[in-house]
């Protein structure tokens, strides 16, 4: 990327036609420009989603045939799969990176970064965000995690494998595990250059927000997805620097021989000289930003699919308030659930009831959210755009692996489920599938918006049912292991006598995982292709009513041309009866509505209801609406 | 999207993968020594033919796609053309395909319930254990329910309400009661879930000891990638250890000053007597490990620098629950469930539970972590009387005999 851009800047003259103030440089690279960032997050994140789903078929192909060489493997990764089959180090190291790519930087970076940058201007009525530089910074800061993280694939001693929660003391001391050597330290910057990232993200998210709505948007008329985005960049912001703490309390255990973690160790006879720390000490530090974590991946997809719902639905979001609470809900909650990670751990059982009874409160506002989502789903007019196939997928998966949670979330079924499939099973369902579904739902329905272009609509259906079907033939039996006192992150299950029934499963699933894997290329082609060869988008592709289909279908710097428009009313006049068309942009005022007016609409403004009784007395067409 | 265009597009692709598995042979940095040790085993040729087969098999599956795909699409103009309704309604056949989702998804639900569902481990052998079943069957109820009724409705009306040119929807922006409603239940349901389960958890863990049936102490200490075990001997305590004081020889670290230490026991595997109290004491030397033992509901982490106490009443022994499973080569295990290192997957343990006869004259046979060596380490006389030979393990038992026992060690 870099080569060419200097080659570029070089040739200065001859890419400038075309653009008159912009050079190709800060135009595709170092752009200041929301949308261009938006692009950039989105690009990268599925770039690092293809890695990592690569990974997992990798991990997969180990466990579902333990005994089985597969040359190609030696191919690929040489003395990490000598003879062709994966070492154990090595497979440890693979569901370490998995996870850590997933969680970080597909779901929080390639999801939060790519909708919050792109909607939030555009949403709210913003020329772009409050410090377009941060912005690019924010961007340029993930992009290096994303190297740093990946180079330590390319050390001798191989990527950080602890797992993705990096647990002291194995995650320390290298004598351990070979990943724990220059592979954590790696792992270990990549994380503060993300962390980093994510602040300067989400204080610029937060900021925007709250300072550059246009004219007449409060914040009652914002989109969900708005505040979606805006409490999840709160929650960021609270919860990251705690994870810097910890991270950097790990380096100075591990570099300058600090006992912040460490105490009374001894590797075979050699007596370590740390006294005093304690592993759960980072186990409080991670999770307290874990916890929070979960949410951060998992509200903006419930943004995305609370807005593309109700878009094709041809139906107001039902009980928006409700939602916009819920959310409120969920994130002062996620700051008080962390230790339910820790159940097990030994941590004082006085705290685990007291976790148990938080977490299964958080249960609530996410059972109001589905049910709302269903009832938003009840007599609408619904439109099966590959946008609304993933929204509705969403549900299912929220539903399913929210439910799930409800045995986790309870102390005493903990003690037999902790570090079970059960709980892969359980995560993958709601913060894997639910999430990933989330964004793709919202690549699928602001495509348009982003490159001016139209998706494949048969192509996106197509990944839709394969994926769809696919996740849950892959997580769906993964419970049963967990009920069956299968552990995770173990390398075989050949040790065990009884796991051996569990093979053919395996078997299963793999196949499944990458039946998966394969109908990504459906739309890895359609969103590569389309960006080229796509039929142009036109104004309002979907009869959405949010602020960003008024801009036009070119993006311009500033995103309007002239003046900001206005704001009126809230995102969700789908359908409204006494209105001709099944929809009404925010942006049309109630003069022009005057037909389909509620009494509500005016949130007790006199003067405007009196004109309103006028004009109905005057027109008297109007008495069968409710 | 000209069907040439795909086509070629797609052999471009499947051209540049090819052309990058076959150029770099070594993607990672590594010794070119490892590389070339390995290179002789196998003859790639075969490997290649068979990597080229399922690129080939996945190209022919795109083309295809691409070919209905197009078909499709000329299915569609042809009918655009002679002025008829569009040719595929795809709302409908979402909408269908939402039916049949449901129906074949319930019915996979029910199959892996009855299926793998009957494959899971036998019911809990141990006190706690039951009502932590108790609790799990219960919340399974619920939750099944819950999962099938609102998916029921999810894809209900995704099928019912698909797009129709001829309907408006409802406009229904909200219902205060209803949302109450929907408020208030599960937050009740999750209460009873709460209240049970946090009895449960409490009954678990703050045990209040019975004099007269003080539980057994046993000591599990973890490292990469065994568990050592470490019964109390006579006087039924577990004597300190001191990490600082691990050599090749005293592995735990026992501190043998400890007069307590001296009679305590090793066991190669964990042999406890049904309907007693053990009260397992874990600890762990290297990393963090968790002492897993799923039959009987039991997990605790073992951390480094802390102890952590486990206590549980096994009520099934060996031998009923192998007539129970219909197994007669079943065997309860303890092993790690906490990521540990690279041996991790295979770090177990074989637990007995057996009666109490047979546990005493198990007890009897085993030998004491002090020995000669040790003796000579701590100063201590290196032929003592024998410690636990003669001696009564049934002292074990009650806590009043312990003192007895003690003294004599003295």
């Amino acid at each position: 990327m870099s080569t060419i851009a200097l080659h570029d800047e070089h040739n200065h003259d001859h890419a400038d036609h075309g653009h008159h103030k912009e050079t190709l440089i800060s135009k595709y690279i170092f752009s200041m420009d929301h949308k261009m960032i938006a692009k950039q997050f989105l690009i990268t994140g599925i770039i690092m989603a293809v890695i990592a789903m690569g990974l997992s078929i990798l991990f997969r192909i180990q466990l579902a045939w333990p005994d089985k060489n597969f040359p190609f493997l030696e191919t690929f990764l040489g003395k990490w799969a000598e003879g062709g089959r994966i070492k154990s180090d090595f497979y440890l190291a693979l569901v370490t990176i998995h996870g850590t790519i997933m969680v970080f930087f597909v779901l929080t970076a390639g999801l939060s970064g790519t909708f919050s940058n792109l909607l939030i201007p555009l949403q709210i009525g913003a020329r772009d965000m409050a410090s377009p530089f941060l912005n690019m910074l924010s961007y340029w800061f993930f992009f290096t995690a994303c190297v740093v993280m990946m180079g330590s694939f390319f050390i001798q001693t191989g990527p950080a494998s602890g797992g993705w929660t990096v647990y002291p003391p194995l995650s320390i001391i290298e004598t351990a595990i070979p990943g724990s050597g220059l592979g954590m330290t790696m792992w270990l910057i990549s994380m503060i250059l993300f962390v980093a990232s994510s602040l300067m993200g989400g204080i610029n998210y937060v900021s925007t927000i709250l300072n550059m709505r246009t004219k007449g948007m409060d914040l009652w008329k914002m989109p969900l997805t708005i505040w979606a985005f805006f409490l999840t960049a709160i929650l960021g912001i609270l919860s990251f620097p705690v994870l810097v703490a910890g991270v950097v309390l790990m380096i100075f255990d591990r570099s300058f021989g600090t006992s912040f973690y460490l105490s009374d160790i001894v590797m075979g006879t050699n007596i370590l000289p740390n006294e005093g720390g304690s592993p759960i000490l980072w186990q409080h530090l991670f999770w307290f930003l874990g916890h929070p974590e979960v949410y951060i991946v998992i509200m903006p997809a419930l943004g995305i699919s609370s807005e593309v719902i109700s878009v094709n639905s041809r139906k107001p979001i039902f009980g928006y308030h409700a939602m916009v609470y819920s959310l409120i809900g969920i994130t002062v909650l996620s700051f008080i659930v962390w230790g339910h990670h820790m159940f097990v751990t030994g941590m004082n059982p006085l705290l685990g009831g007291v976790f148990m009874i938080t977490t299964l409160i958080i249960a609530v506002p996410s059972a109001v959210k589905t049910f709302n989502y269903l009832a938003t789903l009840w007599r609408g007019n619904i439109r099966f755009t590959p946008a609304m196939l993933f929204a509705i997928g969403l549900v299912s998966f929220f539903i399913s692996g929210g439910l799930t949670g409800i045995f986790l979330g309870n102390a005493s079924l903990d003690i037999n489920l902790h570090d079970t499939y059960f709980v892969v099973a359980h995560f993958h369902l709601v913060m894997g599938s639910a999430a990933i579904f989330g964004m793709l739902a919202g690549v699928y329905h602001w495509y348009p918006k982003m490159f001016g272009r139209m998706m494949n609509a048969k192509l996106g259906y197509l990944h839709f049912w394969l994926t769809f079907i696919a996740a849950y033939l892959v997580f769906f039996p993964l419970h049963f292991l967990g009920l069956d006192g299968v552990p995770r992150r173990y390398y075989a299950f050949t040790e065990f006598e009884f796991m051996k029934k569990w093979l053919t499963v395996n078997v299963f699933v793999t196949w499944a995982a990458i039946m998966a894997a394969l109908a990504q290329v459906a739309f890895l082609f359609n969103f590569f292709y389309s960006i080229y060869k796509g039929k142009k988008a036109p104004q309002n592709p979907w009869e959405s009513n949010t602020l960003e289909w008024t801009a036009p279908v070119e993006h311009l710097h500033g995103n309007w041309p002239g003046e900001i428009p206005t704001v009126y009313r809230w995102p969700y006049d789908y359908s409204k009866p006494g209105h001709d068309a099944d929809f009404i942009p925010q942006t049309v005022p109630f003069s022009q509505t005057m037909s389909s007016n509620l009494p509500h609409d005016f949130e007790g403004n006199e003067e405007a209801e009196k004109i309103q009784q006028d004009w109905e007395i005057a027109n008297p067409v109007t008495e069968n609406k409710g | 999207m000209s069907l040439r265009k795909f086509i070629t597009n797609k052999t471009t692709a499947a051209l540049a993968v090819l052309l990058t598995v076959f150029a770099n042979t070594s993607v990672f940095a590594q010794d070119a020594a490892a590389g070339a040790a390995a290179a002789p085993k196998v003859d790639m040729g075969e490997v290649y033919k068979s990597v080229i087969f399922y690129i080939l098999v996945f190209l022919a599956i795109c083309l295809f796609i691409a070919i209905v795909g197009k078909s499709i699409r000329v299915y569609e103009l042809s009918r655009e053309a002679q002025g008829k309704p569009v040719g595929i309604n795809w709302n409908r056949v979402h909408a269908s395909l939402f039916a049949l989702f449901l129906v074949l998804g319930l019915y996979g639900v029910y199959w892996e319930y009855t299926v793998h569902g009957a494959m899971l481990l036998p019911d809990a052998a141990s006190i706690h254990g039951k009502r932590i079943d108790d609790m799990f069957n219960l919340t399974l109820i619920i939750t099944t329910i819950v999962f099938v009724v609102t998916h029921i409705l999810l894809f209900g009306f995704s099928y019912v309400y698909k797009y129709s040119a001829k309907r408006k929807a409802y406009y229904y922006p909200h219902n205060n009661l209803i949302e109450k409603i929907w408020t208030i239940v599960p937050a009740l349901v999750l209460t009873v879930l709460v209240l049970m389960g946090f009895l449960t958890w409490r009954s678990i863990f703050y045990k209040v000891d019975d004099p007269k049936n003080m539980p057994i102490q046993i000591e599990m200490t973890s490292e990469q990638f065994k568990w050592t075990i470490r019964y109390p001997g006579t006087d039924g305590v577990v004597g300190h250890k001191n990490y600082k004081l691990i050599t090749a020889s005293n592995t735990l670290g026992i501190d043998f000053k400890d007069l307590k230490s001296r009679d305590d026991q090793m066991a190669d595997e964990m042999v406890i007597p049904v309907g007693k109290p053990i009260k397992l004491i874990l600890t762990s030397k290297d990393v963090i490990h968790s002492f897993y033992m799923p039959h009987f509901r039991v997990q605790l982490n073992t951390v480094p620098g802390m102890q952590t106490i486990f206590e549980f009443t096994p009520t099934i022994t060996t031998a009923e629950m192998q007539q129970k499973t219909n197994d007669p080569n079943f065997k309860y295990l303890f092993y790690c469930a906490k990521i540990c290192g690279s041996g991790h997957y295979n770090m177990q343990k074989v637990v007995r539970v057996v009666s109490m006869e047979e546990y005493k004259t198990w007890l009897a046979e085993q030998k004491t972590y002090l020995n000669d060596d040790l003796r000579k380490q701590f100063n201590l006389p290196v032929a003592p009387a024998p410690v636990n030979s003669g001696t009564d393990s049934a002292a074990t038992d009650s806590a009043a005999v312990k003192t007895n026992q003690m003294a004599l060690n003295k």
